[in-house]
């Protein structure tokens, strides 16, 4: 069995989103059911503030494919189209306290939904179907698809594409060539330049960060007007906070919490949430 | 919760009963049945009293049953003894459809320069006597086929197949591991050489196995080391397991005529209330030749591992052939063998049920998914009504090509 999360579990019986816009702005449709995994995603799009107002999808897949569908349209309703390009698949399995590594490929799934859906709206070529070579023809992944997830997140080896991918899980006569390709891709002018894929937040400096901001930021603004807050607890991305002096019962809270939010998200990190406790 | 087990095929729960007779063999009677003493001498008569009673669930005599730690040892030594005997025939013959014990062990003959034929079934998950007849020449070694397939239960026809084997002279293995304890089997009867049979499949404990060697079978050990198992099996005796096996057959066999009849129906009940509740859902497998306790069905349009765990919220425990739901990203090689189409593998759930089934456990199931079905479709991009983008091929690109 594997071991989900109970947040993957939470998203997974309780899925946010679920559905078909009708009338979309933007559609991405990534997968297919040979392969065992597949996810529509539809967007409504303000087009005058580019801004995404609404995103539902349908997944065809396992429990935490279906758990990142949901966190992903989570994270970019309300975002704009450029913001929302910037949530990466690792956004996706951080929201949900971490996938299990041989799942990760449906946080990837997500982000290339997501990167399709933009490119319809945009009017482009959706950028995984560019054309390239197959690879793994068990599960339809192309040499681009490999060269491009293993540079966004630091992949090394065979095992981690196939991961990330599916690529070389099936029939495993592409893993030869999986290697090839990434002895290459590790070797080229193009990644040594490349800076190294920023590592994954450590909860301490996590909690360090919000605190900081909470200090800096939020208190003073909210003391300035007599009111407060406290932070009562962190979990996972969860920012638990509780309101003191003239915040306590001020019909403006929620926009309050929103604003909180909305600061940690742009200074620690992008799928943050915080509720009152 | 108490859980809905409807996971039979993959273990069983241990029979009070051979708890009971396991017991002492913890606690008071440890000793080695090896020893000269009374104290390990003891323990080794019921030892020869376990071999009696596995051997009777087959009908055989016994002295022709080894004990072994589980299924696969039975397998692996079944196959190992074969080209061992025979080191001049390099060929071997299984299908495409048996547990990874023989699959695998197949395939790690084919690296050392054997040729392996790996036979096909058709849709209905069946061997073609004639594919098989044809298989068989003057280099073959051995063949091993099921006795009855794991996940569908479909049942191949042994007695045959055996008798054709024979005839050539050629060595005949089943792993009878599924049949053990379901199908009444008759080795006095049946034209085969050796049968693999588990423990934990029929309510005894995990870590114990047995494997039939008809008298006159040549035969070379696989653990090599003691005279335990009279040189068969080296290793100081799993007794307390051994005795639990023991047990567990003879419980088995006083069961098999009523709880047989008993199971199908209650499967064909379940089979029949899902089938129709659950529209786009089907039955893989031949439906006529199956195993008494188990079914397969699958539900077009969703994903099995997404099933069993909403399953799993209501404490049902069941299995599929989806690719998440196998650890590996491969769908059920079985399935595959069958040629069922890929939105069909994907949904396949297996129940498997046991002599400690009731009625009222598959009632509950049968309120319960019919609504899960419906809500995962609901989430599915993919159905009867909606458009899918890339039609559900039969045959994925690259798969199958390894047999």
């Amino acid at each position: 069995m594997w071991d989900y999360t109970e947040k993957v579990k939470d998203f997974f019986l309780h899925p946010k989103n679920t559905g078909e816009i009708q009338n979309p702005d933007a559609v991405g449709e990534v997968g297919s059911i040979i392969c065992g995994d597949a996810l529509k995603l539809t967007l409504k799009i303000d087009k005058t503030t580019g801004r995404i107002t609404d995103a539902k999808f349908q997944t065809f897949g396992c429990a935490s494919a279906i758990a990142s569908s949901s966190v992903l349209t989570e994270l970019i309703k309300g975002k704009t189209v450029d913001e929302a390009l910037r949530v990466t698949n690792q956004d996706i399995a951080d929201f949900l306290g971490g996938l299990p590594k041989e799942k990760m490929h449906c946080s990837v799934m997500g982000r290339e939904a997501l990167e399709a859906a933009i490119a319809n709206y945009r009017g482009e070529k959706k950028p995984v179907e560019v054309e390239g070579k197959v690879i793994c023809k068990c599960f339809e992944v192309t040499e681009e698809k490999i060269r491009k997830v293993a540079l966004e997140n630091h992949l090394t080896t065979v095992e981690d594409v196939t991961n990330f991918t599916k690529a070389g899980g099936g029939c495993g006569s592409c893993v030869p060539e999986i290697e090839t390709i990434l002895k290459d891709l590790w070797s080229s002018p193009q990644a040594q330049e490349m800076p190294q894929a920023p590592k994954p937040m450590t909860n301490l400096r996590k909690i360090a960060l919000i605190q900081d901001v909470l200090e800096q930021e939020i208190r003073p603004r909210l003391q300035a007007d007599g009111g407060d807050i406290e932070l009562k607890d962190i979990v996972g991305n969860r920012v638990i906070v509780s309101f003191r002096a003239l915040c306590v019962g001020c019909p403006m809270g929620d926009i309050t919490i929103q604003g909180i939010q909305e600061k940690l998200r742009e200074l620690v990190s992008s799928n943050i949430v915080v509720e009152e406790e | 919760m108490k859980p809905i087990y409807l996971d039979n095929n993959a273990t069983t729960a241990v029979a009070p009963e051979v708890l009971e007779a396991m017991l002492p063999y913890y606690r008071d009677l440890y000793g080695n049945p090896s020893s000269m003493h009374t104290f390990g001498g003891q323990v080794h008569r019921k030892i020869e009293e376990a071999r009696a009673q596995v051997a009777a669930l087959i009908n055989a005599e016994p002295e022709e049953i080894v004990f072994t730690s589980c299924g696969s040892e039975s397998d692996n030594t079944a196959l190992m003894s074969a080209v061992e005997s025979f080191p001049h025939k390099r060929h071997v013959i299984t299908t495409r459809v048996e547990h990874p014990a023989i699959l695998n062990f197949a395939r790690f003959l084919s690296r050392k320069g054997y040729r392996v034929t790996f036979l096909p079934v058709d849709s209905a998950g069946r061997l073609d006597r004639d594919v098989f007849l044809k298989s068989l020449d003057d280099d073959t070694a051995i063949v091993s086929i099921m006795f009855a397939n794991n996940e569908t239960g479909v049942i191949f026809p042994i007695s045959e197949l055996g008798e054709l084997a024979r005839e050539k002279g050629i060595l005949f293995h089943t792993d009878a591991v599924q049949a053990g304890g379901k199908l009444p089997l008759d080795v006095k009867k049946l034209a085969v050489d050796m049968l693999s049979l588990s423990g934990h499949k029929l309510h005894a404990p995990k870590g114990v196995g047995a494997l039939y060697i008809r008298k006159g079978t040549r035969f070379h050990p696989y653990i090599i080391g003691g005279h335990q198992e009279h040189g068969r099996r080296a290793g100081t005796e799993n007794v307390a397991s051994i005795i639990g096996m023991g047990k567990a057959c003879e419980l088995a066999l006083g069961h098999l005529a009523t709880e047989a009849s008993r199971l199908a129906g209650l499967r064909d009940g379940l089979e029949q209330a899902l089938v129709a509740s659950c529209p786009d859902a089907r039955v893989n497998g031949d439906i006529g030749n199956r195993l008494p306790n188990t079914t397969n069905i699958s539900f077009e349009f969703v994903e099995g591992e997404a099933i069993l765990l909403r399953l799993n919220e209501f404490g049902v425990c069941a299995s599929s052939g989806s690719a998440c739901a196998s650890g590996s990203l491969e769908p059920s090689h079985v399935l595959r063998a069958m040629g069922i189409p890929f939105t069909a593998i994907h949904g396949s759930i297996r129940f498997s049920l046991s002599r400690f089934t009731t009625e009222s456990e598959l009632n509950r199931v049968i309120e319960i998914l019919p609504p899960i079905i419906n809500e995962l479709r609901q989430l599915s991009p993919y159905g009867r009504d909606k458009i899918m983008r890339k039609a559900p091929g039969d045959v994925a690109a690259g798969f199958d090509k390894r047999s």
